[in-house]
């Protein structure tokens, strides 16, 4: 038993420094140099980036494009986690298959789909340009792309909520005559808060930072199609590394308010799961 | 029980959040991923191979396979470290540490590209001391791993650790009474347990790793036949407007996404069944 115990501290201590460094190499030291690299040039070149046109414009599509993603997926997410939940019915395993489809797709051949579907070679071209509607390389495509990649996310974090709650609350308000949204609202909604938030913040990080799938159908036009992540790339390639990182460390912020907010939630909801 | 299988549908708006699932589902997922099949239709079979077997083309989709498993490797054994520190082990900023697994989830890829060729470029104070070794990693495979280890570093950690968590330590206690060593304890009893979870994490992984685009073109050099991943080449047709090469990739990618999903779902099958005899 000596011996065990003894292996135990020198496993702990060995296991723990090698989870710390690996984290510190990993992790924090990228975030540190983004900022480090950020001010290197001086406070009034950061200042003068940050406040650019071209940024606050890109900021601006990227803030906009985000919410928009932000309530389509919320009120599908609620749709589907509804209907997925609440009935029975054939060929629920296939649908709930179905919503994961876009997490498993690479952002490159999302953006792609949605070229070859609106773009100049695309089917529905024609039928779009009658209406004088532009999708690819226009805001529209980009709003597209960030709503398709966080599609699951809000109906991921509700359906198994939802599940291990069951139905019986929801069939004692509709047998007592509640219609649709008094039940959703007044029995249901306060059950799935937290695991709601969750999902509404999942999809808020992954569509502001979304990259590959923008990137495909932006066009990169500055002040129009630019978002965040795409005018760091636009500035990096023209060598501009302090501004490219004073773009990033914006982002930086913005991620890091965004764990914290994560953190928050999930401590909220585990609590009020304890109590 | 026979009320409720006479009449199912209590509860209202089946129909109303029915339709808006499958509309939305429908719009933006499967409309324009079935335009994938319609355009490489166009290619036929003989143009499909002709693309794919093209040697910078093979030369990408290895680069991507190979650093990708390599990544998820990594990720398999430092995920697992960190599950268990995580769960069993207590030390300062535990919370800190914890709350910071999903960094890279938050952080925009392009960002986490940037940044990491920044600390491993040989002008940094890391990448220069791995040169002076004779390793250099920004603009190599090396490069391109690590970035793919950063990206999917949450996904193991995350599957392994609730499995963890609710593991019950008595069988483990039983174990020591009985005199296993720690490392027999942990093989033995702790890791058949979350092995499940671990494959399920290294599929994730994987599948996220291989379509990863942004934080990868930044440190991987773009190199044809060295250092191109298979999502460059994509972007690399589109650029060309040769849309029915990049169709014809993507959906290479496509099919090893979607084989990699279902192996996962085999797993969770097959151990469900295995765990409940």
């Amino acid at each position: 038993m000596a011996l065990k115990n003894e292996d135990g501290s020198i496993t702990r201590a060995l296991l723990i420094t090698a989870s710390l460094l690996f984290l510190f190499i990993m992790l924090i030291l990228p975030l540190c140099i983004v900022l480090y690299i950020a001010l290197r040039s001086g406070w009034e070149t950061y200042k003068n980036t940050v406040t650019d046109f071209y940024t606050l414009k890109a900021l601006q599509l990227t803030l906009s494009s985000t919410l928009v993603a932000v309530v389509v997926n919320t009120l599908f997410g609620l749709f589907a986690a509804w209907a997925i939940t609440k009935f029975s019915f054939r060929g629920k395993k296939f649908l709930t298959t179905m919503i994961d489809v876009p997490f498993a797709i690479s952002p490159v051949i999302a953006g792609l789909i949605f070229i070859l579907t609106f773009g100049r070679i695309g089917w529905a071209h024609e039928w779009l340009d009658s209406y004088n509607i532009n999708i690819v390389f226009a805001v529209p495509g980009i709003i597209l792309a960030v709503i398709f990649v966080t599609f699951p996310f809000v109906a991921r974090e509700l359906i198994p909520v939802l599940n291990a709650q069951g139905s019986d609350e929801e069939e004692a308000a509709a047998l007592m005559g509640a219609n649709g949204f008094v039940i959703f609202f007044r029995v249901t909604l306060p059950n799935i808060k937290w695991a709601l938030l969750y999902g509404v913040i999942l999809c808020t990080a992954r569509a502001m930072g979304e990259f590959g799938a923008v990137s495909v159908l932006s066009g990169h036009l500055r002040g129009k199609t630019n978002t965040l992540p795409l005018h760091v790339e636009i500035l990096y390639n023209e060598y501009k590394y302090s501004q490219a990182f004073a773009v990033s460390s914006i982002l930086v912020i913005m991620a890091v308010i965004i764990l914290i907010a994560r953190n928050i939630v999930e401590y909220k909801g585990k609590k009020e799961l304890g109590l | 029980m026979i009320t409720r299988a006479k009449s199912p549908r209590v509860i209202p708006g089946f129909g109303l959040s029915m339709g808006i699932t499958l509309g939305f589902l429908g719009v933006i997922v499967l409309i324009p991923l079935a335009s994938i099949v319609l355009t490489s239709s166009g290619l036929g079979i003989k143009g499909f191979f002709k693309v794919i077997t093209g040697r910078r083309i093979l030369a990408g989709i290895r680069v991507s396979f190979l650093c990708t498993f390599i990544a998820a490797l990594i990720n398999a054994v430092f995920g697992m470290t960190l599950a268990w520190v995580l769960v069993r082990y207590k030390f300062p900023f535990k919370r800190f540490v914890d709350g910071l697994i999903e960094l890279p989830f938050a952080l925009p890829t392009a960002v986490a590209g940037i940044s990491l060729t920044a600390v491993y470029s040989s002008r940094s104070f890391i990448g220069m001391f791995f040169e002076r070794v004779g390793i250099n990693i920004a603009y190599t495979r090396i490069g391109i791993t690590i970035a793919l280890v950063f990206i999917t570093i949450p996904f193991v950690v995350r599957t392994i650790q609730p499995v963890l968590e609710k593991l019950d330590p008595q069988y483990e206690e039983a174990a020591a009474i009985l005199g296993a060593g720690r490392a027999r304890i942990f093989f033995q009893i702790v890791f058949p347990e979350i092995l499940p979870a671990l494959l399920t994490g290294f599929g994730l992984a994987f599948a996220r790793g291989l379509g990863e685009y942004g934080s990868v073109v930044f440190i991987a050099g773009n190199r044809p036949f060295q250092t191109e991943i298979a999502p460059l080449l994509i972007m690399n047709k589109l650029q060309q407007y040769d849309y029915q090469g990049a169709t014809a990739i993507a959906l290479v990618m496509l099919v090893a996404s979607f084989g990699i999903l279902l192996l996962i779902n085999t797993v969770q099958i097959y151990y469900g069944k295995f765990i409940k005899g």
